[in-house]
């Protein structure tokens, strides 16, 4: 088949491709295109077009519409396609449908009865044709016309229907599970088909159950298990093998099924630990897949339960992947690493230079993959490196998305582990300088608290806090184009605190406040903000018994905000004019300095009016009846209190970021003093009872704590009401620290840091860079190895021989299967052939010979455990069949055709260099005149004018 | 699943796409061009994975191949794995290279339905159905043969009712 033979391409549609490929810019291939679309609807519409015409116009449209233009026209067409009768002609009309269409597509009906009929069909080949169809078009609605006949199709004699058969009912699972709820039971059974690519096939929908609901299908473990055993020990056909490994994509999905089993259940994990071991031995690490396996491997063995022989196993290839020269394979090593960590995590230690050059590498996946698995090893030894590494990543790339993730990191990094409150804010400012716009408003407003509150450790440190916030923010409004968020943060701190330590005068300030709400005139909450805090400054300077004067550019500022359209800023100007005709003492019990951390009482029972109603109502009026003792009031009652519901979900969270693990241990004296020392502030009663709605349930407190938000329209427009009671988030930042995953790190390491330090400088090599070993140490550093392990602890005694294992483990599966339910499917019979008895039924030298051993223990596993009769009768014939017929049949056909020339170099090429190129070559060398040909048409064609030598896929198998 | 499987040139013209998951045309056109805008700024020597999060949405990985003029993509989510992904590239193109012979990009330009026909084989329905090459282009081979001779004669013939039988 040559490129143009074989398919009946027209003269046109090779013009249309060279014209395409010549085309120097976009207009002139969508103008070319365009032209073709006009011809194409000329053409298709005329009568009595021959078959195979058709079938060109349709593979145009087809052609036509990956180029990006609309060929709905045509639909119609193909929809008529899938009626002919010739399976030409057909297939491109299915294949053509399924491009075009979607499932809710009007001309799907068409098609749908077309389906039916050739889903019945006696030729194989029709039926592959439609189940693929189906698996595209059919919708919710139309899954009952079709799902009966794709049920009857489970049992097709050819496996490859039944494979395709068993993936169209996955699809109908993923479309709509309710529509094959019922059906579910024959995904168990085709577990057992005695084709092993079919078994292979039901594992894509039994791993979706499986992820769904775990505890239906614990009862498949030990089929899962015997699977994956015999796959490994090659028990397949030899065709199943992939560059020397035993079917290696099954074994892929059965370890991702068995990680899903096996988490966090020790029973389930034990009855793996054996086959896992088994295959990280036998894994060839040198090809690609055999890499792939061992890395699910690791996947599997840091999810299930933990078992020490077997991390060290992972811990092990990990090492070897992070070795090689493969960025690929340094990828997954970093990946594994970071799975590997959660459960033993010493074991960063020893690749912390292979980390770090990962991190460093100029490959940007590599780079994220590594900067998440810092983020995962973060705590508050290393923090300050980590976070730094990741801002200045930040800093260097485009791509929003990433750059609001890595944002929403580093705020979380620095919250949970800030060393220090100065080292707080600086990476702040960093982050809302270059990402600020992208983080949560919630983050600017958690900013602002600290800066208000202080740690609360004493009242000189939090005043120098303060103090060091308005001076990096005075210095950071030089620069310009500031994110709006940021803008308001700097706002607030500059009107509470710009002139509080008096360093500032109240004009210096002013004047700055004055030109960012110049600066950024278009932004109304930049400006409501930088009113504000105008006000404040005013009021202060007038409670401090000194004279104001305006500068003249806010004067004009409040002219233009006395008029503006905007009602809140118009509110605010007012309201910043009658703050400054008052006087001193009013100024002073209205607006108090320093008070935005004091609580506002609110009194609830509005007491003060008791005097007015009592006067009211010996006047006469009508006492006040609370609504829910009305009468036919009871929706308006209920619909207050989803709305009470509502305003607690969004309540204040008064959470501080969590204290650094070595404060909390040596300043245990501190902290304790601190939640004492803090001014005793009455807590407002609101506050109050949004805690006892969303935390008063302890145990709940973590879900509840995420529930909370920032009220932020509030809060821009009632700055005096801003409360805070340090007290509250004293006691849930305590708690925050033990609810958090990563934060489980034992403080004990702090002192072991150092001496680690240079332990591990040691240890490195001659060669290392002074800067690397650094940075090794303070990233890992705090990693001692007097952390405690986590509670691994169970040792498992390793049987001293197979049999034994097998022994127990066929025990366990036969109790497991007599303590299920009938309903429930016994254990797949493609476990038992397997089973020890294999071993001493036929040590001969034919494989073949072999399998056909297994087949007699295995009927009588059957009849003894007295199955369903129609699946032990069905079953039993076919495992005949399979091992008699088709190894011999098939697949020794096939390995000849490996062994022969043609296909050996793609095989081969894997695993060596230079002498599998030369093969290549030589069989090249074959087609030498075919391949000149084609390079001279390419030429002709120019379809690739850049590449020197486009045509030949010199590296293709490189 | 797998979500997408493409094909493009190095100058970002699409040679296949096969989206599993229907998606409106501007936005597979869209699509294509964001994954060649990341394709073509990677340098040479570097991992075959690129975070597609943001051109895919959340819980989706890219694995991508250079041959030649061309790129194949392959898009999916995390139940599958990376490498295995960039084996089955292989298996795709090392079918393409037997089915061809030399592949080259002329061949998937103009062999348009073949090529769907060879990843249908493949995957189905976004789930990896078949992986050995042999038994793919046996596959196919057995289809083309019929499609022959179906369009000569509207009959099985009989080499297929033979490949049946056996």
């Amino acid at each position: 088949m040559g490129s143009q033979g074989g398919f009946y391409q027209s003269k046109e549609f090779l013009d249309l491709v060279k014209s395409i490929g010549e085309a120097r810019s976009k207009a002139e291939e969508d103008r070319i295109v365009l032209g073709e679309i006009e011809t194409l609807k000329r053409r298709i519409s005329e009568p009595d077009i021959p078959k195979r015409k058709m079938k060109e116009y349709i593979i145009r449209l087809v052609y036509v519409e990956m180029l990006g233009h609309d060929a709905s026209f045509g639909y119609i067409h193909a929809v008529k396609m899938t009626h002919d009768n010739s399976l030409l002609v057909k297939r491109t009309g299915y294949l053509a449908v399924t491009l075009f269409l979607n499932e809710d597509h009007d001309l799907i009906i068409l098609i749908v009865n077309t389906i039916q009929k050739d889903l019945t069909s006696d030729n194989y080949l029709v039926v592959c044709a439609a189940l693929n169809a189906v698996c595209k078009l059919i919708n919710e609605e139309t899954i009952p016309a079709v799902l009966p006949l794709v049920v009857e199709l489970l049992a097709h004699p050819k496996e490859a229907v039944r494979k395709k058969a068993i993936m169209a009912l996955h699809r109908f699972y993923q479309k709509s599970p309710s529509s094959v709820s019922h059906l579910l039971s024959n995904f168990r059974k085709r577990l057992c088909d005695n084709d092993p690519g079919v078994m292979g096939a039901t594992l894509c929908p039994l791993f979706e159950l499986i992820t769904i609901d775990v505890n239906s299908y614990k009862d498949l473990v030990m089929s899962f298990v015997s699977i994956l055993k015999q796959v490994a020990e090659r028990r397949l056909p030899k065709a199943y093998d992939y560059h020397q490994m035993p079917a290696p994509f099954i074994q892929i999905k059965l370890l991702k099924i068995l990680a899903l089993l096996g988490s966090g259940d020790k029973q389930a994990s034990e009855n793996m630990y054996a086959v896992v071991g088994d295959i990280f031995k036998k894994c060839d690490s040198s090809s690609n897949i055999g890499n792939a396996v061992l890395y699910e491997c690791i996947c599997c063995v840091s999810t299930i339960y933990s078992n020490p022989k077997l991390l060290e196993f992972a811990a092990d290839a990990i090492s070897r992947f992070l070795k090689s020269d493969s960025h690929n394979l340094k990828y997954m090593g970093i990946d594994a690493l970071g799975r590997l960590i959660k459960i033993s995590p010493e074991i960063a230690e020893q690749h912390q230079l292979a980390v770090i050059d990962c991190l460093e590498d100029p490959d940007d996946t590599l780079k994220r993959k590594t900067l998440e698995l810092l983020y995962k090893m973060t705590k508050s030894t290393n923090v300050e490196v980590i976070v730094d590494r990741m801002i200045d990543y930040m800093i260097n790339i485009n791509d929003n998305h990433y750059k609001t993730e890595i944002a929403s990191r580093c705020v979380e990094l620095a919250e949970q582990f800030a060393p220090s409150n100065q080292w707080f804010i600086q990476t702040m400012n960093k982050v809302f300088m270059h990402a600020g716009d992208l983080v949560n408003t919630k983050v600017a407003h958690n900013l602002m608290r600290l800066i208000a509150e202080g740690f609360g450790e004493d009242d000189d440190t939090d005043s120098q806090l303060r103090s060091s916030a308005v001076e990096s923010y005075l210095h950071i409004l030089g620069e310009s184009k500031l994110p709006s968020v940021f803008l308001q943060v700097i706002c607030w701190v500059l009107g509470e605190y710009g002139t509080a330590d008096g360093k500032y005068s109240a004009s210096y300030i002013t004047g700055k406040l004055c030109d960012v709400a110049e600066a950024y005139s278009s932004d109304e909450t930049v400006k409501a903000y930088a009113v504000t805090a105008l006000t404040k400054i005013y009021a202060f300077e007038i409670a401090a018994g000194r004279k104001v004067d305006m500068l003249p550019e806010c004067q004009s500022l409040m002219e233009e905000f006395l008029a503006s359209h905007s009602t809140d800023l118009q509110q605010r100007a007012y309201e910043l004019q009658a703050v400054i005709g008052l006087d001193a003492h009013a100024v002073e019990s209205i607006m108090p300095s320093d008070a935005n951390c004091e609580d506002i009482e609110v009194d609830k029972n509005l007491s003060f009016l008791t005097g007015y109603i009592q006067d009211s109502i010996e006047n006469g009026a009508q006492p006040y009846i609370p609504e829910n003792e009305r009468s036919g009031m009871l929706k308006i009652s209920n619909f207050r209190n989803q709305d009470h519901h509502e305003t607690s979900a969004h309540s204040l969270r008064f959470e501080a970021y969590e204290l650094p693990k070595q404060t909390v241990q040596s300043r245990i004296p501190l902290t304790s003093l601190a939640s004492t020392e803090i001014v005793p502030v009455p807590e407002p009663i609101y506050v109050r009872e949004i805690y006892q709605t969303t935390t008063v349930p302890s145990a709940s407190s973590d879900a509840g704590s995420t529930e909370l938000k920032l009220r932020l329209d509030g809060v821009q427009k009632k700055w005096g009401r801003q409360t805070h009671s340090p007290a509250t988030s004293t006691s849930s930042s305590t708690s925050q620290k033990t609810d958090n995953g990563i934060t489980q790190v034992d403080g004990s390491n702090t002192s072991n840091s150092r001496t680690l330090e240079t332990y591990d400088s040691r240890k490195q090599q001659v060669e290392i860079t002074p800067e690397k070993q650094k940075l090794a140490a303070s990233l890992f550093g705090g990693s001692s190895k007097s952390e405690k392990k986590p509670a691994t602890g169970h040792k498992i005694s390793k049987p001293s021989s197979h049999i034994v294992e097998r022994s127990h483990v066929r025990k366990s599966s036969l109790e497991i299967a007599s303590e299920k339910k009938a309903s429930i499917q016994p254990p797949p019979d493609l476990l038992d052939f397997g089973e020890p008895t294999v071993n001493s039924a036929a040590p001969s030298v034919d494989p073949f010979k072999e399998l056909e051993g297994l087949l007699e223990p295995t009927t009588q596993v059957d009849s003894a455990e007295n199955h369903g009769s129609t699946a032990a009768a069905t079953k039993s014939p076919d495992i005949m069949g399979l091992y008699t017929e088709t190894p011999a049949g098939i697949y020794n056909k096939d390995d000849s055709d490996i062994l022969s020339g043609l296909s050996n170099p793609p095989v081969r090429n894997m695993l060596g260099g230079t002498r599998s190129m030369q093969v290549a070559q030589s069989s090249k060398g074959r087609n030498l005149k075919n391949s000149l040909e084609k390079d001279a048409l390419v030429r002709q064609m120019g379809v690739t004018p850049s590449s020197p030598n486009p045509n030949l896929f010199k590296d293709l198998l490189g | 699943m797998i979500k997408a499987v493409m094909v493009m040139n190095t100058q970002g013209k699409p040679r296949l796409a096969k989206f599993f998951e229907y998606l409106p045309l501007e936005k597979q056109h869209e699509l294509i061009r964001s994954v060649f805008g990341v394709l073509c700024s990677r340098p040479e020597n570097v991992s075959n994975f690129v975070e597609a999060e943001s051109v895919f949405g959340p819980d989706s990985r890219l694995v991508y191949k250079h041959f030649a003029t061309l790129y194949f993509i392959f898009v999916f989510d995390s139940s599958e794995n990376e490498l295995a992904m960039l084996d089955l590239i292989q298996v795709l193109v090392e079918t393409l290279d037997r089915c061809f012979k030399n592949v080259c990009e002329l061949d998937i330009v103009f062999n348009y339905s073949k090529i769907h026909t060879i990843l249908d084989e493949i995957i189905f329905g976004g789930q990896v159905l078949e992986t050995r090459s042999t038994e793919i282009m046996r596959a196919v081979e057995e289809i083309s043969k019929l499609e022959a001779a179906s369009n000569a004669i509207t009959l099985v013939p009989k080499s297929a009712s033979g490949w049946l039988s056996r």
